[in-house]
């Protein structure tokens, strides 16, 4: 049992954020199964589309959380996040695909990829985390050193066009693409080097009662702003 | 297109359980409601009866009160099929998606954001440049103008269609009864409003109500173009525009105006709700045409609810030959 608790007080955020990333999986199956849904194609889309968008935002808000609020053992939730973006971004083109155009890929060209925009920028941000998603791997950071960090900033370039991809599909009511436009705008801001730096030498400043002492400090400045670089 | 049988998706107990209560209610049309489930439809809701039931207290016109036609006759011949012999879209689906933004934005949300809306009492105006304007009483509408079925193919602008067997009677018969002047040229529709029922038009709205449309006054007398008081021969549900609404099957389904109170004749182009909202993306004809797309999205192919995968859009929605000489000699991109 000792070891259990430890193992779940090690790993909750990395479990918590597999729960999350599978709710809209069992929501989906659920309507699927459960017949209810009158335009089941129409459903299927229109939530594994916010699934993928949620999940990627959130993956997105992971490191702000460590170099903003100092909370670093958010960390391990990134990996998992972004693959369940990938996943349902997946799920997402392949109904489009299959479901909706009848694996008519002549049709799917001709009809809508080529045709319109909101296509296009959602097929390019599905193309970004294509390679993100492979390269997630253990493996594949090491194989790739340096380039790895520069090949999954590329994320924030699908972030962008995911949002715009739901901009431009909506008929008429900009609510919702609004209000992931301006969390994704907020999370890409305090990426910037200088708002980040401030956040963190905010953190950082000597609370007056404090017993710590200013070695161990910027100790943890340089270890915050090391983990906050990706 | 992969046509999928009920029986193959809808779980055993779900269709078992439609069938009885089509079968419960007993009447002939309802017999055809479950006729037409049977014969290949689809990826039906099993979305109860009772989501449709008025709330307490709400006035609806009821089948004791409606000609034949909407009482129990219809659907008639037992027709099961349009012109083209593609099944119609059942009840339930009909009666649970459905875009009527007065009740809700979502297609699934109207029926059950329906439930306060009265259909009595209903008068309709007739207004504008008319030598004979007048207001008519919705029963005496149905007692005046014989009611017959027409299944019409429905396509929305979003680029998803079904086939309904609506039950109305002639948009030209009852123009004609207010007798419109010559220099009337376009027909204005308006949709009622009433905010403390249509929970969409209280608060933050994103079209303008009251809800308008119009047509060219010779769109308007072409005998396609109908005022549809049923559907399945039934008097209409609110979320399919009760009591009363347009239906022009060669037009976007937006054209369609429901629950409509008032009828001008005018001599200028009205200005439609959705020209109004996006006047870019949205013109006054809005004839269906697989060649003209949206501006963000193909009009090339739809898809049929209940089926999966796409079919071709047909050029006005199938109807060219009978609407086509509308517009000839007009440049139909330029006039979308």
């Amino acid at each position: 049992m000792q070891s259990l608790s430890t193992y779940l007080r090690k790993n909750w955020i990395w479990l918590l954020a597999n729960v999350g990333g599978l709710i809209p999986l069992v929501l989906l199956l659920q309507g699927v199964t459960g017949g209810k849904w009158v335009d089941p194609v129409a459903e299927i889309t229109s939530r594994t589309g916010s699934a993928a968008l949620i999940m990627l935002i959130a993956s997105l808000a992971v490191t702000p959380l460590n170099t903003v609020l100092g909370w670093r053992q958010v960390i391990p939730a990134r990996k998992p996040l972004g693959l369940y973006a990938f996943g349902y971004a997946a799920l997402h083109l392949l109904n489009f695909i299959g479901l909706d155009y009848g694996f008519s890929l002549q049709a799917f060209l001709a009809d809508a990829l080529l045709e319109k925009r909101f296509m296009i920028v959602g097929f390019s941000a599905f193309l970004i985390l294509l390679p993100l998603a492979i390269t997630s791997t253990k493996g594949w950071m090491k194989r790739l050193g340096r380039n790895w960090k520069r090949l999954h900033q590329l994320v924030y370039v699908a972030g962008v066009l995911a949002v715009l991809h739901f901009f431009w599909l909506v008929k008429i009511d900009i609510t919702q693409p609004l209000i992931y436009g301006a969390i994704l705008a907020l999370l890409l801001v305090l990426r910037i080097p200088q708002l980040r730096q401030f956040f963190t030498g905010l953190r950082m400043k000597p609370v007056p009662n404090s017993t710590r002492k200013p070695a161990a400090q910027r100790e943890r400045v340089a270890k915050a702003a090391a983990v906050s670089e990706s | 297109m992969i046509k999928i049988s009920s029986s193959e998706i809808t779980p055993e107990h779900v269709f078992l359980s439609r069938r009885k209560f089509m079968v419960g209610a007993g009447s002939l049309a309802v017999g055809a409601v479950a006729l037409s489930a049977c014969a290949g439809m689809p990826a039906g809701s099993s979305g109860s009866a009772a989501e449709s039931a008025p709330a307490a207290g709400v006035k609806r016109l009821d089948t004791s009160m409606v000609p034949a036609a909407l009482a129990n006759a219809e659907p008639t011949a037992g027709a099961t099929t349009d012109e083209l012999g593609d099944p119609l879209n059942d009840y339930e689906q009909i009666t649970n998606y459905n875009n009527f933004y007065e009740f809700s934005l979502d297609k699934e949300g109207v029926n059950p954001q329906s439930k306060d809306f009265n259909t009595l009492p209903w008068t309709i105006e007739l207004a504008g440049l008319v030598n004979k304007p007048q207001t008519i009483a919705i029963e005496d509408v149905l007692k005046q103008f014989p009611q017959e079925e027409r299944i019409y193919r429905l396509r929305c602008v979003e680029a998803w269609s079904m086939v309904i067997p609506w039950v109305g009677f002639a948009v030209g018969d009852l123009i004609k009864l207010a007798d419109p002047k010559s220099e009337a040229k376009f027909v204005k529709f308006t949709t009622v409003m009433r905010p403390e029922e249509m929970p969409g038009q209280r608060g933050r709205a994103v079209i303008e109500y009251p809800y308008v449309e119009g047509l060219r006054i010779d769109e308007a007398m072409n005998p396609l173009a109908i005022f549809a008081t049923g559907m399945y021969g039934k008097p209409l549900e609110p979320v399919n525009g009760a009591p009363f609404r347009l239906v022009v099957p060669w037009k976007y389904g937006f054209k369609s105006i429901k629950s409509i109170v008032k009828i001008e004749l005018t001599d200028t182009m009205p200005v439609s709700t959705w020209m109004k909202a996006a006047s870019s993306e949205y013109g006054f004809y809005a004839n269906v045409n697989p060649e003209v797309n949206h501006p963000r999205w193909s009009q090339a192919t739809e898809r049929r609810i209940g089926e999966l995968g796409r079919r071709d859009t047909l050029q006005f929605n199938g109807y060219a030959e009978e609407v086509a000489g509308l517009y000839s000699g007009m440049d139909l991109r330029e006039n979308f």
